[in-house]
């Protein structure tokens, strides 16, 4: 007892240590830290004018974040000044077309040739006004405004100032290269305090479980505070869910975070950490810590143990080591086991046109993608259920078995979170499908409108909502409020793609043995995934379900050996077993 | 045609979803203990921490209105079978033409001084499982009375809660008069494991205290202080209701193959029914959740419109002793029986055993597990077709139904291969 508090105690002052490294680090910019991070050395020039006064500085994050952020928008604002319409030109345009004389001559005349940007950019986007009728001066005024605005925003920003996936690039790439502090001169230090002690704290309480005499253990599931929806498990949510929302859009404000991880980033790849290796970092490290936790809960489980061995052999090593050794080997960062449209960007062109820069090694890569999504998912889908890939293999899936486990019991078991669930997943994975072909479409015809859309903002939409909003803030933060399966269940289109085989075509079913099912209701309260076991078993019908990850917990949790997840041939799927009327 | 429920446990909520799904007849289920039917096996998780009290519930709330199953949480006071009312302990009534009662069972009460004191109580209903919280607040030390299947529960549930558990049996391993000898070892062996403290042999002479218990007084004059007492010696028809009608009763309400009782229109089903004529294999009276529910399916169709007799078939049951799960197929008895032979296996590291049993010609008639699952089709198909003990064990295999990669039973085909 004594023993768990100094454990819980390591984990929170290792997690605090880890949270105020951002607050410990300051921020000195340099003129070569412009240079380094925009191309355009004139918008370098103009930036390092305005942030003269900040130069050499010691900052905070905040505070460096927010002057780059003026002096952004002020270079902007000068730019648009200098290359949009001047009161004259409006003046002029307003004229025409109040006077029906609104065509491409006349607006020539207006701009003559010394403003030929002016002048194109104005035709560009304001042509299919001409010969419009305009009752009044305020009409053709709004017109005039209107065509300015975007010309000034998708014409002049990304010509010639910083357009906003520039701005996020530049702001990150300043925060990594003038940090300073402890966390840049001591790496190691930090990461032994604050990720050393959360692995000792966890580790730590991991074992204590080995008091108990192996067997369920669920005891004080529901009157714990940090699994039971009261403030601890409020809390933990609202950590991931910030941790998520930092990670995607503000990447900025976690420099210290990822130049901490530097050297093991250096000894892998031989690069420099960014956000996204410090988020493998410390996902590879929850599955790791908290699989070991869940091998020695389930210890008298061998399924359980196989299971958790791979999902944390996979995770560890193919969605984490190899990916990075291959850069080092300067092939192409690649997941082997990350299977379209889960990886739903994987025929972006920047995807495709370096896998096909790859040689025959990316070449590969590109066709065991294609093969694994069209002939690996049925066909082993087919033998053994989904589970062969979401509850052995995934990595959402292997961080909800290992990291996730807690909270399991949290999933909705009602008829109502059902039908939600069928209608989320499966416009998912339509959305993902038609976002696929578009993205194809103009990777092939280059032509950027499909179907009266811009293919790249699909794209874009769907990384941002699907991708970042529901799989990573959605999919991990509301573990400790709605269970550690909420993206595989209402999101994953991989996982509504091998849910139809699953449950159309397969031999896999989880067997109720006879009549025993004594309707308890613990395999439904453990079942992730939000199924309501108890409803099939207490009358005496196998388990066949789109959703089902075989996870095989239900079967683990049971009291009387009711539940037997089998792959068997399938004549009798459906089939009450006769035991119970 | 109205049919009137009492009790709204596994056996009467079975009957009303059978009525339903054959009739439309009005539907009322009485019960004081709860609004809704929930699974009575699984009060010790709620305890313990593993669910809350919602989830025992196997049906949503919406259920009973979708299937005009009209549910009345009330306590049936008197029934006046000549006029065919029911009347409720809150002063209103309810007219039936089919009345079916599933008043289930209720705790045998121990006769002995200090049991009405503050901390002494069974285990049975929702209620109990309330005031066994309440009375189990902060508390260091329990004793449980009794070896059976809720004792154990019981020691399982204060264990749970870091309380020091003393089961007090009046046999002299667990469960001996269902068990045989080597399997109630091994599970009394179990118990032990998980520091419950088992004292065999012995009964109790007195509970004391002067407002609380403070201590429990044994059969051999020791004295073991505690905090809590539960009384766990078993169970019995709870037939109060029915006591002073012209109702023909024994222990249980008596019945007969249609499950009906001696009043016209009256069937008994569950715990409290008491069958006149007992199926071969059987017991008159089996307070277990898969007899209740057989029952249920049968009075069903009977009242349906087409009278059938109960048959409940071969013999099963299960439960779980802490981490030990207990499976049990057709006839094992708890002793050695002239003409019976027995095939026992058991590895006491891993807390496994098998029992196989034969008649006199050798056909297998039945099977003990401990620590592992057994299918039940193939159990039953092998006791029907009657295969001898050899063909069983060469086929042995096909009964495994533990989980993947669990290979016990592998491990016995291996130990055999040896010996």
């Amino acid at each position: 007892m004594r023993r768990s508090l100094i454990y819980n105690a390591l984990v929170i002052i290792g997690l605090l240590i880890f949270l105020i490294t951002p607050i410990l680090s300051r921020y000195e910019l340099q003129p070569n830290h412009l240079y380094d991070a925009i191309e355009n050395e004139a918008v370098a020039a103009d930036l390092e004018n305005r942030l003269h006064s900040f130069m050499g500085q010691s900052a905070s994050g905040l505070s460096l974040q927010i002057n780059v952020r003026n002096a952004i928008d002020d270079t902007n604002d000068a730019t648009i000044a200098r290359y949009s319409l001047n009161e004259e030109q409006q003046r002029l345009l307003v004229n025409l077309m109040i006077e029906n004389k609104f065509n491409q001559e006349n607006v020539d005349k207006i701009f003559g040739e010394e403003n030929e940007f002016q002048r194109q950019s104005f035709t560009d986007y304001g042509n299919w006004l001409y010969g419009r009728p305009f009752v009044s001066r305020e009409a053709a005024e709004t017109a005039v405004d209107q065509v300015m605005e975007n010309i000034e925003k998708f014409e002049i920003t990304t010509k010639y100032g910083i357009d906003r996936y520039e701005r996020k690039s530049i702001q990150y790439q300043l925060a990594i290269s003038s940090i300073r502090g402890p966390a840049v001169d001591q790496p190691w230090l930090f990461m032994l305090l604050s990720y050393g002690l959360m692995i000792i704290g966890a580790l730590g309480l991991a074992f204590e479980k080995l008091k108990r005499p192996a067997g369920v253990n669920n005891d004080g599931v529901f009157t714990h505070p940090a699994t039971s929806r009261k403030w601890l498990g409020i809390l933990i949510g609202t950590i991931l869910i910030t941790f998520y929302i930092v990670l995607y859009f503000f990447p900025h404000f976690m420099a210290s975070w990822i130049v901490m991880v530097n050297p093991i980033s250096y000894a892998l790849s031989g690069h420099p950490a960014g956000q996204f290796f410090l988020y493998g970092f410390l996902y590879t490290l929850a599955v790791l810590v908290m699989g070991v936790r869940m091998l020695i809960k389930y210890r008298f489980s061998r399924y359980q143990t196989y299971r958790t061995i791979s999902v944390m052999f996979f995770q560890m090593a193919f969605a984490f080591l190899i990916p990075e050794i291959l850069v080092r080997l300067n092939q192409p960062y690649f997941d082997f086991k990350n299977i379209w449209p889960l990886d739903y960007d994987f025929f972006f062109d920047f995807e495709l046109n370096k896998l096909l820069a790859g040689g025959n090694l990316g070449v590969f890569m590109l066709v065991w993608g294609i093969l694994l999504a069209a002939i690996g998912v049925p066909v082993l889908t087919h033998f053994y259920g989904k589970r062969w890939y979401c509850s052995w293999v995934c990595g959402c899936g292997g961080l909800a078995e290992t990291a996730g486990d807690p909270f399991r019991h949290l999933s909705d078991k009602s008829v109502r979170a059902w039908t939600i669930e069928q209608g989320l997943i499966y416009s998912v994975l339509v959305f993902a499908i038609v976002m696929t072909a578009g993205v194809l479409y103009t990777y092939f015809t280059g032509n950027a409108t499909v179907l009266g859309m811009n293919s790249f903002k699909v794209r874009e939409v769907y990384g941002v909502f699907i991708g970042a909003g529901f799989a990573g803030v959605i999919g991990t933060g509301f573990y400790p409020l709605m269970g550690n399966r909420v993206w595989c269940r209402f999101g994953c289109p991989l996982a509504a793609y091998l849910g139809i085989v699953q449950r159309f075509k397969s031999r896999f079913r989880i067997t109720t043995n006879g009549g025993q099912c004594i309707s308890c209701g613990n395999c439904s309260t453990y079942c992730e995934m939000g199924i309501d076991v108890r409803s099939y078993a207490q009358r005496g019908e196998n388990i066949v379900r789109a959703s089902c990850v075989g996870c095989g917990i239900c079967a683990t949790v049971c009291p009387r050996g009711v539940l037997k997840l089998e792959n068997k041939a399938d004549a009798q799927r459906f089939e009450p077993n006769g035991f119970i009327k | 045609m109205r049919i009137v429920i009492i009790g709204n446990g596994i056996a009467g909520i079975t009957a009303a979803r059978h009525i339903r799904k054959q009739s439309d007849a009005e539907i009322v289920i009485i019960s004081g203990e709860s609004k809704y039917f929930f699974s009575r096996t699984a009060l010790m998780y709620v305890y313990m921490g593993h669910m809350k009290f919602e989830h025992t519930q196997p049906y949503e709330n919406w259920f009973w209105k979708k299937n005009k199953l009209n549910l009345v949480q009330d306590w049936a006071e008197t029934i006046m079978p000549d006029q065919k009312i029911v009347s409720l302990a809150s002063g209103g009534s309810v007219t039936y033409d089919k009345l079916i009662l599933a008043t289930g069972s209720k705790p045998v009460r121990l006769d002995i001084p200090g049991t009405d004191l503050a901390g002494v109580q069974s285990l049975y209903s929702k209620q109990d499982l309330e005031l066994m919280e309440a009375n189990t607040k902060s508390i260091k030390r329990a004793v449980v009375v009794g070896g059976g299947l809720i004792g154990v529960e019981m020691a399982e549930m204060l264990h749970s809660r870091s309380i020091d558990v003393t089961m007090v049996i009046r046999e002299s391993s667990f469960w001996d008069i269902v068990l045989p000898k080597e399997e109630s070892e091994m599970v009394t062996r179990h118990i032990q494991s998980r520091h419950v403290k088992v004292i065999t042999d012995t009964t109790v002479a007195a509970i004391e205290g002067s407002d609380r218990v403070e201590a429990i007084k044994l059969s051999n004059g020791e004295l073991i202080e505690t905090d809590f007492v539960g009384i766990t010696i078993g169970v019995q028809p709870s037939i109060d209701l029915v006591r002073e009608l012209p109702i023909d009763t024994n222990r249980g309400i008596l019945v007969d193959k249609y499950l009906q009782t001696s009043h016209q229109d009256i069937y008994a089903i569950g715990d409290c029914a008491e069958l006149r004529d007992v199926p071969e294999g059987r017991k008159a009276i089996e307070a277990i959740w898969y007899s209740g529910r057989k029952m249920g399916e049968t009075v069903a169709v009977t009242i349906t419109g087409e009278p059938t007799a109960y048959q409940p078939g071969l013999w099963f049951n299960s439960a779980k002793f802490f981490d030990l799960e207990y499976q049990t197929y057709g006839f094992v008895p708890n002793h050695d029986e002239a003409g019976v032979s027995q095939y026992y296996w058991e590895d006491r590291t891993e807390e496994i055993a098998l029992r196989i049993v034969t008649d006199t010609n050798g056909k297998v008639v039945g099977f003990n597990a401990l620590g592992l699952r057994l299918n039940q089709q193939v159990c039953e198909d092998w006791i029907v077709q009657g295969i001898s003990l050899n063909a069983a064990l060469q086929r042995i295999r096909e009964i495994d139904f533990d989980p993947e990669f669990t290979g016990r039973l592998g491990k016995l085909v291996k130990t055999e291969a040896v010996s």
